[in-house]
């Protein structure tokens, strides 16, 4: 990077002072969930409590497994759940909001600018406030208790679409034109012209995803055991539990653990992502 | 006569436009056709239950009964017999008013901090204050606020010998609010974070050096001149996605206190939406907190959005 400019060197070591002071502090509470996972039950229950254990065991984890093993309903089917329902949903919302994105980046034509303001609307709102309403209509639908009941309104995320239409909004105009004259027409162009160019928005998106999936955790849609996901199970076995306080630090780790990985794996195209996510009014 | 003639040009007029329109839109045809899936799904399940919401907040619904219409009475009930609900209402705007900014203004700041890092040590530092919004361990943190001596909270202040006995966190009134900011506050660094980040990385540099030379002093000048003016669309959507996250702190106060909260103090909208639908049975007064809170969030966006376009005036 070249030389900044309107930079004191006390201002730069304050800075970078704080922020690592911050930053121990935002990554304490983590540091001692993984170091109360590898307790042995005894340091748990000690005072005073400390950070990390003084003698790292992994029995909270193997007891974990155990306990799955014991399960009532088998932990292969809530993973079968768990993959099935993120991969559909993943899946169906990039074809979904990338077909739509589509037109609503590249072409102008009557309602495009009254679509583009109502996702816009729609992202001002959380979603989780209208899950009464949500609920009677996925109950008129015949959608309760099943798989669909999570899968299908995932196609129809705005932030998936948004964040889409603002990526493919960077394309340049004179490739989509240059294969028009060539005499691609629409399909083709948004196919083998479009597609390719957004793959750090697709990317993003399966990220955006499968969080989003991981921390639901119970839905109130679905109500058979053998149909729920696998992060509900594990707090199940959290909540449920007497004195197994160590077996719920493995299972907050685990929780944690997935998201912050997709996260570290695909950095640099979620950013590349958000930063075209500006909104102009 | 005058009129008339007016009116029949405006029809004219309107026949156009309308032939026009017909026509481009026949034109753009297959264009339609692309976006018909996404449109069906997302009228489905985001425009139609704002709808339905509105609808049954104007009648008294039970399940077991047909919906009766009541007109604007469950609104009326809310403001003027239910005690409760001006708890949540109080709280949900105490809450919004603290998270929203001041989620918002930690990201902003964090990002710009972390802007001035190399490359590596960007990237690691955007995961660790990233990775809070994340990590969903509220299980942690009720050890650390943990009302025994073995929390880590206690532990460390009975053991510095700052308190002598233990403290209940979670469970007095005094304390339950500020313990869910912090919290809730903590793992604020969302989306809105990620978008400052990849928004500042993409300033043109030429402009810092053409500000220098028009007389820009120091780094905060230059952040308020030049940077922020520059950034102004993400300012706007890391606004959205605040607002959005900070009406909806409900889950996690759940997560950490557990509902109903101590004295209800830290009861929000959500709770109250919750327990309407959930215990009582009143769909069509659980629907109207359902229709406050979705107005509150547009109008606060469109507050926010006006405030926002002064940035760098």
């Amino acid at each position: 990077m070249a030389k900044k400019i309107n930079r004191s060197g006390a201002g730069n070591f304050l800075g970078i002072f704080f922020l690592c002071a911050v930053a121990c502090l935002m990554v304490l509470p983590m540091v001692y969930a993984v170091g109360n996972s590898f307790k042995p039950m005894d340091e748990l229950f000690k005072f005073p409590p400390t950070l990390l254990p003084n003698r790292w065991v992994t029995t909270n984890y193997t007891d974990l497994f155990v306990l799955m093993g014991n399960s009532w309903v088998p932990f292969s089917r809530y993973f079968f759940n768990t993959l099935f329902i993120t991969s559909v949903g993943t899946f169906g919302q990039i074809v979904f909001c990338s077909l739509c994105a589509y037109p609503l980046a590249m072409y102008t034509f009557p309602g495009s600018k009254f679509l583009g303001n109502l996702i816009k609307t729609a992202l001002m709102f959380n979603g989780t406030v209208l899950w009464l309403p949500l609920f009677m209509i996925k109950a008129k639908l015949g959608m309760i208790n099943t798989y669909w009941a999570i899968i299908i309104p995932t196609f129809g995320s705005p932030m998936g679409m948004y964040l889409m239409r603002q990526f493919m909004s960077q394309i340049p105009r004179s490739l989509v034109e240059a294969a028009r004259i060539d005499g691609a027409g629409s399909v083709r162009i948004f196919w083998s012209i479009v597609m390719p160019q957004v793959k750090s928005a697709w990317l993003t998106l399966m990220i955006f995803s499968v969080q989003n999936l991981w921390n639901l955790g119970a839905s109130v849609f679905i109500q058979s055991e053998s149909l729920k996901t696998l992060p509900y199970a594990l707090q199940q076995i959290v909540s449920t539990g007497i004195a197994r306080q160590g077996v719920a630090n493995a299972v907050t780790v685990i929780m944690m653990s997935i998201p912050i990985v997709t996260f570290v794996i695909s950095q640099s195209n979620i950013i590349e992502t958000m930063a075209t996510s500006g909104m102009k009014d | 006569m005058a009129n008339a003639e007016t009116k029949a040009k405006n029809k004219a007029f309107f026949k156009d436009w309308l032939k026009y329109q017909f026509k481009e839109m026949r034109k753009n045809g297959s264009l339609y056709l692309f976006m018909l899936p996404y449109l069906l799904v997302f009228a489905t399940f985001t425009i139609l239950p704002v709808i339905v919401a509105m609808y049954y907040s104007f009648t008294y619904f039970n399940v077991l009964e047909p919906p009766q219409f009541i007109g604007f009475e469950n609104y009326v009930r809310l403001f003027t017999a239910d005690d409760l609900f001006m708890t949540a209402f109080k709280n949900t705007l105490f809450f919004a008013v603290i998270v929203g900014p001041g989620g918002y203004i930690m990201s902003l700041f964090f990002a710009w901090l972390i802007n001035e890092l190399g490359r590596r040590t960007r990237a690691v530092m955007t995961l660790f204050y990233y990775a809070p919004s994340l990590a969903n361990v509220y299980v942690v943190w009720k050890i650390i606020f943990s009302s025994d001596q073995y929390g880590l909270l206690n532990g460390f202040l009975m053991n510095t010998g700052i308190t002598l006995t233990n403290i209940k966190w979670l469970e007095n009134v005094n304390y339950i609010v500020p313990c869910c900011l912090i919290v809730i506050l903590w793992s604020s660094l969302g989306t809105s974070f990620l978008t400052f980040i990849a928004g500042l990385q993409n300033v043109d540099r030429t402009l810092y050096e053409a500000g220098a030379i028009d007389g820009v002093k120091n780094r905060w000048q230059e952040l308020w001149f030049i940077t922020l003016p520059y950034m102004k669309p993400q300012l706007m959507f890391g606004a959205v996605m605040s607002i959005s996250g900070a009406f909806s702190v409900g889950a996690a106060i759940t997560q950490l206190v557990g509902y109903p909260s101590q004295d209800y103090v830290a009861h929000t909208l959500i709770h109250h939406l919750e327990d309407y639908a959930n215990q009582r049975m009143e769909l069509g007064y659980a629907c109207a907190i359902a229709v406050l809170l979705f107005l509150l969030q547009i109008v606060a966006n469109k507050v926010i959005a006006k405030m926002l376009s002064k940035v760098g005036e």
